[in-house]
């Protein structure tokens, strides 16, 4: 498998990260080095075989809905950006 | 008394042969005449730190203290602590100062222990060599042109050059293991979910451990015992027992079973490091342990596993990082979606990016089932060779990195060579079981070599009883440095 400079494109729109003019070609070298690596797991045979997507084989705890913890915002909001009026300013999004 | 054991330490402070801020002040005068040199550490705070020791030294006083009352540790930039600049060795959070502390934090201040730093590590724990930190390489101390390993770089080489007592790390796939067998420690990753990740900047969930980096498996078993415990607050914390990991440390090794994979030692495995710990496995022999070969078929697949399934999860994990409620936001942007694409641009470094690309990709439509579930199927597949090999042994053995320390710039740029350093580490993190690296020897350029203990699940009291046994035969684990 080999992406090509779209694909690497399309890629970091979804992971939100811009890549600067010039830099998609590295990039995307640097990938297909990793995916000629990943290939390898293609060729194995796992069918019938049960994903295995946590090490502990454990049911979610259950908790009583209720609110356990204070009001911290003002002290979580000491290290945002941008803040007023204890609400996080982002530029606009609807007109 | 810079190379004093934790339970020395303990003695002379309980006696008051000295005060936990003389003890502090000893270390923080080391960090700050050697640190330089080895930029193990990201943040040190002395006035913060001698608070913590006085209120110690208090403890002590009243008669209220442990066994790790009084005494100084470093800890990795991945945990949170409060009122500490928490910077997990990205731009990204290099102004982030933590408004509350991680449960490892929490449970080591309640113990007593005193903070001296934050140790530098790879940029958000990715990375084997600690050349990814926004803060720049660490230096191994016993040859500062070679690397200390990664991620827990700083966490390693502070302890090697003598800088902390210990310190803590975080495991995701042999991030403390190697970095302990490229400075000459002993580091302990505990089974998944005995220690608590919450505060833990997150990297891979499934696989993220925090565990001890120390001298002396004595001294992991000590700290083991402060970090482990139940935390409701991690949704993958299993309720269990307390457990005292020091309680099978004298016991003799007579029938201990060690299995060893012929996997561990094929080709790709150098000499040096080949030599030294096959000495080691003789010395087990001769310390009454009998030996079996084993085999972990599926091992070969575990890097290619393991690169699909840590960046699917990094990628998830790392999305929080928008510019909007903490870290780096970009001083110039457009509109929302511009501001969110410059900040994390700027803010994160090349291989976390690179990861996150790798984890977006192999989760997006279409690929899916190809990547991400193949992935986890072979997950399996390396988890039941484990569980077929501790059917004919108590603990596995073998090496922990194929090589000694290399060269800072070696493996920098070719990602592919720096992941492979991981090969024989990688398995145990997607199988969840625990796993430890102790000083074994001297490979090329007398430089050290680790040998790494698989334990089965929840197996740190038998993995600790055999390396502590071999420390007491040995004295690898007591060489240091001439930094």
């Amino acid at each position: 498998m080999s992406l090509s400079l779209d694909q690497v494109q399309r890629i970091a729109d979804l992971a939100r990260i811009e890549l600067a003019p010039g830099e998609a070609g590295q990039t995307r070298d640097q990938l297909n080095g990793i995916f000629a690596l990943i290939e390898e797991m293609q060729a194995v045979n796992t069918a019938g075989v049960e994903p295995m997507a946590h090490a502990q084989d454990v049911a979610q705890r259950l908790r009583e809905d209720r609110a356990v913890e204070t009001d911290c915002h003002l002290a979580f909001q000491q290290g945002a950006p941008e803040v007023e009026a204890g609400l996080y300013l982002v530029p606009k999004v609807i007109e | 008394m810079i190379n004093a054991s934790l339970k020395e330490l303990s003695a002379a402070l309980a006696n008051k042969q000295l005060s936990s801020v003389e003890l502090t002040t000893l270390f923080l005068d080391r960090i700050g005449k050697l640190n330089p040199a080895l930029n193990a550490f990201i943040t040190v705070d002395g006035e913060k730190s001698l608070a913590m020791a006085r209120e110690a030294d208090a403890r002590i006083a009243r008669k209220d203290g442990g066994p790790l009352t009084g005494i100084p540790l470093a800890h990795k930039d991945i945990f949170c602590a409060e009122g500490w600049r928490t910077t997990c060795g990205s731009k990204m959070l290099s102004n982030f100062v933590s408004p509350y502390d991680a449960t490892v934090i929490e449970r080591f201040k309640a113990a007593g222990t005193v903070t001296l730093g934050k140790t530098n590590m790879d940029e958000f724990a990715m990375g084997s060599s600690n050349e990814t930190s926004f803060f720049g390489p660490v230096k191994n101390p016993w040859d500062t042109a070679t690397v200390p390993g990664g991620s827990s770089g700083g966490s390693a080489a502070a302890v090697s050059a003598r800088l902390t007592p210990a310190a803590t790390g975080t495991d995701t796939g042999g991030s403390i293991r190697q970095p302990a067998a490229l400075c000459g420690l002993t580091g302990l990753k505990p089974t998944y979910g005995v220690v608590s990740r919450w505060g833990m900047i997150a990297f891979a969930s499934s696989l993220d451990q925090a565990g001890p980096m120390a001298k002396s498996a004595e001294d992991c078993a000590l700290l083991l015992n402060a970090m482990a415990g139940f935390d409701a607050r991690d949704s993958t914390s299993l309720e269990r027992p307390a457990e005292d990991y020091t309680r099978d440390l004298d016991k003799p090794l007579a029938g201990l079973k060690i299995g060893l994979p012929q996997e561990f030692f094929a080709a790709g495995l150098s000499a040096d490091v080949a030599r030294a710990v096959e000495a080691a496995i003789a010395e087990f022999r001769r310390l009454g342990a009998t030996t079996v070969d084993v085999s972990l078929p599926s091992m070969r697949l575990s890097v290619p596993a393991y690169y699909v399934i840590a960046p699917a999860e990094a990628s998830s994990n790392l999305s929080r990082f928008d510019g909007v409620r903490y870290g780096w936001r970009a001083p110039q942007y457009g509109d929302l979606t511009d501001m969110y694409c410059k900040s994390r641009a700027q803010g994160f470094g090349a291989e976390v990016k690179r990861r996150i690309l790798i984890g977006t990709y192999v989760l997006s439509h279409g690929y899916y089932d190809a990547y991400y579930l193949q992935a986890q199927r072979i997950r399996r597949l390396i988890a039941q060779d484990f569980v077929e090999a501790f059917r004919q042994c108590d603990v596995i053995m073998g090496p922990t990195s194929p090589t000694v320390a290399f060269d800072l710039g070696d493996k920098a740029g070719n990602p592919v060579q720096m992941y492979l350093s991981d090969i024989y580490t990688i398995a145990v993190n997607l199988a969840g079981l625990p796993g430890m690296s102790i000083p074994c020897g001297t490979g090329n350029r007398g430089l050290p070599v680790g040998l790494q203990i698989i334990g089965d699940y929840f197996g740190e009291a038998r993995m600790l009883n055999a390396a502590h046994q071999y420390q007491l035969a040995t004295d690898w684990h007591c060489r240091a440095p001439a930094i």
